[in-house]
């Protein structure tokens, strides 16, 4: 197996103390699509920062294709692509010009840069709009303009910030197919970061959840679903809550009960038989249900189980914080 | 070589396309020292009938003191546009190319220095529609002291705005800097009749360096000569220091 990333104990605070990576570990295999998942906060964005050359890490070493990423970023900066969070491109030039200045910034040849624009122009969809201003874009064409403009010299190795955050859903699904098929017919290794559970399943062959600064869990999405094992059970409670948790003990079958706010997850063999005994244990403590559902195990489930709290929560906190 | 060229060419043209596509931004870039000129030039009209003063007109003065007024503060201004970049990732994206970092500074300067000789000949012209008379030799002289001393301080201002990176910092920075430097200058003000101590601090001031050369066209080759060198050798240094000022910012990012 080739990584085309590795990433060794990145450590990053930065001033007034704010620690953004407390050790963050990861390989990623040649031609994949590898996902950071994590909430707001947790340390994604400062990594990629790292791998992408924007930034050096206080401790810890990284390479990309093979190049030392603190040593020789000059070398680095020739093989990636990147899509960072904010949009990157200029609003007061046409998309093509966008487009063929990175063919200036990085060296390639006159012809081909011509050539290139068009072909990702067209590939993305906006060559009606190829030679309008791009503040007079939607949000969506925006997006599609950052990565067209990531891929002008035919990176191996695309760093893709949280691609889809603010796209509706008809623009986010032309995004995915399209991050597929740059993994798939292309061979381009791809690195995505995510606060989405749904994108990260469907995309990443493999992924790695970080929370605070850390690793907490890494593996393909059915190996860290599979680690589950059973239903997810959610019960949501009103009134007093004391006591619930107690309550859940009781009955035979169900496991790693958690108390998130006024909503207690655990985990059965079989959700929809232990749901009945689970009502009556709850009802018999005196805790009233407003509802309760089962479901088979989801990231978010990963994720509450590696972090300790739901990942709506940790966006929360993270948001508020 | 020949790349670190093409790069420098290619961010130039984006950031002149981009000013040529916001019209009101180069109205009013034209339109203040207009103001300046024409405000200053009726306030102090008969400052010339000071003892000592020498020259008849008192625009024909007070243009070349105008030029590199305008100059410094268009240059000085020069980091908002850096700022704007930062905040919107647009300078993020060609860190991460392998784009030299000297030209996105000299671009930043090349398009500062056009923007300066724009600005520098309507001033002249107004000038000259108002009555003021210069020999060609005065006119490339003082569009050449604005574009280096402009160059300099577009260098300072895009440095500062990378090691900033907040619009409060520059906006104070620039209030601190731009008018006292005028004042402690020959620009507004026969340099005989100023205070002494005024004379003296003037004499380590680049500003004073701009307008009295300007000023020497025919008259005192060596003067435009020496200042000219060393307001070169500011640019180059501030520009220096500019490219390295990226070091900072991608620490602290």
């Amino acid at each position: 197996m080739n990584s085309a990333i590795e990433a060794i104990d990145l450590v990053k605070t930065y001033p007034k103390g704010v620690r953004a990576l407390a050790g963050v570990t990861f390989s990623v295999e040649e031609g994949t699509i590898f996902g950071l998942l994590g909430p707001n906060g947790a340390g994604k964005s400062t990594t990629v920062k790292i791998l992408t050359t924007l930034t050096l890490p206080d401790e810890g070493r990284a390479t990309v294709a093979g190049l030392a990423v603190i040593r020789e970023p000059e070398a680095v900066r020739r093989v990636i692509g990147v899509v960072g969070q904010k949009p990157g491109v200029d609003p007061e030039a046409t998309g093509r010009e966008n487009l063929l200045l990175q063919g200036d910034l990085y060296g390639m040849p006159r012809s081909d840069t011509r050539a290139r624009a068009d072909e990702l122009l067209r590939r993305f969809g906006l060559e009606d709009a190829a030679d309008r201003l791009v503040r007079t874009y939607s949000g969506g064409m925006q997006r599609k303009l950052d990565v067209a403009a990531g891929l002008m010299h035919r990176p191996r190795v695309l760093f893709l910030d949280e691609p889809t955050t603010g796209l509706d859903p008809e623009a986010r699904a032309e995004m995915w197919s399209e991050i597929e098929r740059l993994a798939h017919e292309e061979g381009v290794t791809v690195l995505l970061t995510t606060h989405y559970l749904d994108e990260a399943d469907r995309l990443a062959a493999r992924l790695a959840i970080v929370d605070r600064g850390r690793v907490v869990a890494a593996g393909t999405p059915d190996e860290l679903k599979s680690e589950l094992l059973g239903d997810a059970l959610v019960v949501e409670l009103d009134g007093t809550i004391d006591g619930a948790l107690a309550a859940l003990a009781q009955v035979p079958g169900v496991r790693e009960p958690v108390l998130d706010g006024r909503v207690l997850r655990a985990r059965a063999n079989e959700g929809a038989r232990a749901v009945p005994a689970v009502l009556a244990a709850l009802e018999s403590a005196g805790v009233p249900v407003v509802a309760a559902t089962v479901a088979r195990p989801s990231l978010d489930d990963v994720y509450l189980r590696y972090a300790g709290r739901s990942f709506a929560t940790a966006d929360r906190e993270e948001v508020n914080a | 070589m020949k790349l670190a060229l093409r790069q420098t060419l290619a961010l130039t043209k984006r950031q002149l396309l981009a000013l040529w596509r916001q019209p009101w931004f180069v109205a009013i870039t034209l339109v203040q020292p207009i103001i300046w000129l024409l405000l200053f030039g009726a306030m102090f009209k008969r400052v010339v009938e000071i003892p000592g003063f020498q020259g008849g007109s008192y625009i024909e003065f007070l243009t070349p003191g105008i030029v590199i007024m305008s100059a410094l503060f268009s240059a000085g201004w020069h980091g908002m546009g850096l700022i704007n970049m930062l905040e919107r990732g647009i300078m993020d994206r060609f860190i991460v190319t392998p784009v030299w970092r000297g030209a996105l500074i000299a671009s930043g300067l090349l398009q500062s220095i056009v923007v300066i000789m724009i600005q520098s000949l309507v001033i002249i012209g107004l000038a000259f529609a108002v009555g003021a008379r210069f020999s060609a030799s005065s006119v490339l002289l003082q569009l050449a002291l604005a574009g280096l001393l402009g160059g300099a301080v577009t260098a300072l201002s895009d440095g500062l705005a990378l090691v900033a990176r907040q619009e409060e910092t520059l906006i104070g920075a620039v209030q601190f800097v731009v008018l006292p430097a005028t004042f402690l200058s020959s620009g507004l003000m026969a340099a005989n009749l100023l205070p002494g101590w005024i004379q003296e601090v003037a004499r380590f001031n680049p500003v004073n360096w701009a307008v009295a050369a300007s000023r020497a066209a025919g008259s005192d080759w060596a003067l435009v000569g020496t200042r000219a060198a060393l307001l070169g050798g500011l640019m180059l240094a501030c520009a220096v220091l500019a490219t390295r000022a990226f070091r900072v910012y991608q620490r602290a990012v």
